[in-house]
């Protein structure tokens, strides 16, 4: 009884401290995940939301940085209107964009499948070093790839040029190649030299997705086909690429990405112009220029918002044509 | 007697801050960019030796991330420094924003400054209501580089190159004859004169003073033009500036001539034309034009902390005979200030130029340079007209067609 009564004998005191402390260690306890996790959020909130959403509201705005905050005017939608209807740089920049994105991206794909199927069956052990080499350029500064190509492709010491000259001197070859040096800055060409730059760039990163997802395929679904008698290209046609479904949905939805927002490819070899009649600009680049040449920050933010709904649009279309369908096995 | 202290203390605490206050320094801070941050750098120690209790911090930015910065500053009003390097590329825009301390007024008075400088140097850094948003540091007066060695191999001379457009069309046709090189990079770059010359005190090239375009104004026929028969006579090498192309001309002799500030002799010498040494000179622009290639600035945010201190500093880096000379001598800056252009310098042979005295030509080329009022659309302005002069250089556009077509796609852009 006495034992019992001990704490009883306390109740004046502990109770209101063991409360305190209780609560101390819950409160704690009750924050400290969030703590723990929180650098993440903070992050994603400076450096991710809080300019997406500050970029939403510039956007319906006319505002010059440099004169500060109180300089901005509400003008509602008046700089999606503006981008729409009147600014012929953004078409022609969009133009470029899309023409640029299917000239670079249809190849890298066609290319990329019997390539990853062909190192599938090849080499053997030395596959990972090839497939290395076709990862290279992707890997490789973006930047530092462009002034290496601007300088391959330069008009009067270009590699390029000089040997397309070696060419034309030969009997044949001199139907197809001009002895004149060609000016890789002239409009008609720019597209396709900025197209095949992006091309060779990105091809090895698309062998490398579908190059694992072959790996992935159960040998005796080959093995079965070759029983059958299916030659390579029949094993290609008939069992990787429906099997590769999935995934050539998923490079290709990287592809339309990466190439609606191009960007340094272009802006390095066009020496940041765009080019000769503006050949090579694209909506990024019209972008940037709108805010950081023009100063106009307000419409560059539109523009920037309505590439996204580009983007989503196209990324969705892909997704009703090669995506899952209802049904589907894998 | 406890009465007694408490002032006491108080009187030695007092006299102990006021002395502390005397020893306190007062730090200021620069933002400027490379190679302008030089100049800086030079005059640190000969400021601090007329002002020990004045810290300088310098924070150099590569030229295009400094802009970027200092534009990210003004708008967010934080991280502005005390004194602000602007280039004359931005200094159309830094002046409209109205974040920079107007110079012209009280307590800084610089108006009583201008007849020491450059007279075309303050319009440069004024914006349209007449505020005076810097203080020029160095100018940069137009010239034409060429190449004797070339001319001469073509019975080319120098009056030949400078009397008209037309004369100089015409030398260029027989330098590509004699010597295969090309007798300018870019076409574009007689535009870009041509427009500027001609305008009375206080025009600017591409708007008026109302901010209307004038590109189709005569001028600017007159400049495609002639832009135009350079290209048709095969005379430039349809080479942008500071590109590939352009640096491996030099190197290979294949540009014979360049338009552009006097400056342009410090990027031959050491980079851009090295082994052509003693084959370069230089000469005023054809057809008696005068015109100037950049110039530098420095500002003070309304915002900077040591505004005092930030302009006791800016007088002494542009309004310093001797600080503009150390910087003319040091950097080869082109000084803004009247006084230091008269400097024995100025009389001194330049040996890559073949023992040339260059710097009294360029003296009197900067005499003579008219003001140009400056729009923050300058930058937009040139895109457009630029973009369609290419279409009449490469797409045989007609020029009219052209010029009405720029000042249409102008109105819409500028959106005022």
């Amino acid at each position: 009884m006495q034992a019992m009564s001990e704490p009883i004998h306390h109740t004046a005191q502990e109770p209101a401290a063991a409360l305190v402390r209780r609560k101390k260690r819950f409160a704690f306890r009750d924050i400290a995940p969030y703590v723990f996790i929180s650098p993440f959020f903070v992050l994603f909130c400076v450096f991710g939301l809080f300019p997406l959403l500050f970029s939403m509201y510039l956007s319906f705005h006319r505002w010059e940085p440099a004169a500060g905050f109180a300089a901005m005017n509400w003008v509602g939608l008046e700089n999606y209107w503006y981008v729409i209807k009147d600014d012929e740089w953004f078409h022609k920049s969009l133009y470029n964009t899309v023409w640029m994105s299917i000239v670079s991206g249809v190849p890298q794909h066609a290319v990329a499948l019997p390539l990853a199927f062909f190192l599938h069956r090849a080499f053997g052990r030395w596959r990972n070093a090839v497939v290395g080499i076709y990862f290279l350029p992707f890997i490789t500064s973006s930047v530092a790839i462009s002034l290496v190509f601007s300088t391959l492709f330069s008009r009067d010491y270009g590699v390029v040029n000089a040997s397309i000259a070696q060419l034309s001197q030969l009997p044949v070859f001199s139907w197809f190649f001009p002895a004149q040096n060609i000016d890789w800055g002239q409009p008609q060409y720019t597209k396709w030299m900025v197209s095949f730059v992006v091309f060779w760039r990105y091809v090895g990163w698309n062998v490398v997705l579908y190059l694992s997802a072959i790996q992935t395929i159960p040998k005796d679904l080959f093995e079965a086909a070759t029983m059958d008698g299916a030659k390579p290209v029949q094993q290609f046609r008939h069992v990787v690429l429906p099997l590769l479904r999935p995934m050539i949905f998923f490079a290709v939805t990287l592809t339309i990405i990466g190439n609606l927002q191009l960007f340094e490819e272009p802006f390095i070899l066009t020496g940041g112009t765009g080019g000769i009649d503006q050949a090579g600009k694209t909506a990024a680049m019209h972008m940037y220029a709108t805010a950081f040449v023009d100063g106009d920050f307000g419409t560059a933010s539109s523009i920037a918002w309505l590439l996204f709904m580009l983007i989503a649009g196209v990324t969705w279309l892909n997704n009703r044509l090669l995506g899952q369908r209802k049904g589907d096995a894998a | 007697m406890k009465k007694l202290t408490q002032p006491l203390l108080l009187a030695v605490a007092a006299l102990v801050a006021i002395g502390a206050q005397a020893q306190t320094k007062v730090t200021i801070t620069v933002a400027s960019f490379p190679d302008l941050d030089r100049g800086v750098k030079a005059a640190i120690p000969l400021y601090q030796k007329l002002n020990p209790n004045v810290e300088i911090k310098l924070a150099t930015l590569a030229y295009p991330d400094h802009h970027t910065a200092m534009t990210t500053a003004l708008a967010t009003g934080a991280n502005l420094p005390d004194v602000m390097a602007v280039d004359n590329d931005f200094i159309g825009k830094f002046a409209e924003s109205g974040g920079l301390e107007d110079l012209g007024k009280a307590p800084y008075n610089a108006m009583q400054y201008r007849s020491q400088v450059a007279k075309f140097s303050y319009p440069q850094a004024m914006s349209v209501g007449g505020m005076l948003a810097a203080m020029p540091v160095d100018i940069g007066p137009g010239a034409l580089f060429y190449r004797k060695d070339l001319t001469d191999k073509a019975g080319v001379t120098e009056a030949d190159l400078t009397k008209s457009w037309e004369s100089y069309i015409e030398a260029g046709k027989k330098v590509k004859a004699a010597t295969g090189a090309y007798m300018l990079g870019n076409a574009v770059d007689i535009k870009d004169i041509v427009i500027r010359s001609g305008l009375k005190d206080g025009e600017g090239a591409y708007f008026d003073k109302k901010g209307q375009p004038l590109v189709t104004s005569a001028r600017f026929v007159k400049a495609f033009e002639l832009a135009k028969a350079a290209r048709v006579a095969g005379i430039d090498g349809k080479i942008g500036a500071w590109s590939n192309e352009w640096t491996e001309g030099f190197k290979r002799d294949k540009i014979a001539s360049q338009m552009m500030g006097a400056w342009l002799n410090g990027h031959l010498t050491n980079w851009l034309a090295k082994e052509s040494a003693g084959n370069w000179r230089s000469a005023q622009l054809p057809n008696g034009s005068y015109g100037y290639w950049g110039g530098s600035f420095y500002a003070i945010p309304k915002k900077a902390q040591n505004k005092a201190a930030a302009w006791d500093f800016i007088k002494f880096l542009t309004l310093n005979k001797d600080m503009q000379i150390e910087a003319f001598r040091k950097l080869d800056a082109f000084p803004s200030l009247i006084a230091a252009q008269n400097d024995a310098f100025l009389d001194e042979p330049i040996a890559y130029l073949g023992g040339q005295k260059a710097r009294q030509q360029w003296k009197v080329a900067a005499d003579k340079i008219q003001a140009i009022a400056v729009d923050k659309y300058d930058p937009v302005a040139k895109d457009v007209v630029n973009a369609e002069l290419e279409k009449v250089l490469e797409q045989n556009k007609d020029i009219k067609t052209a010029l009405a077509d720029a000042q249409a796609s102008l109105k819409k852009r500028v959106r005022r």
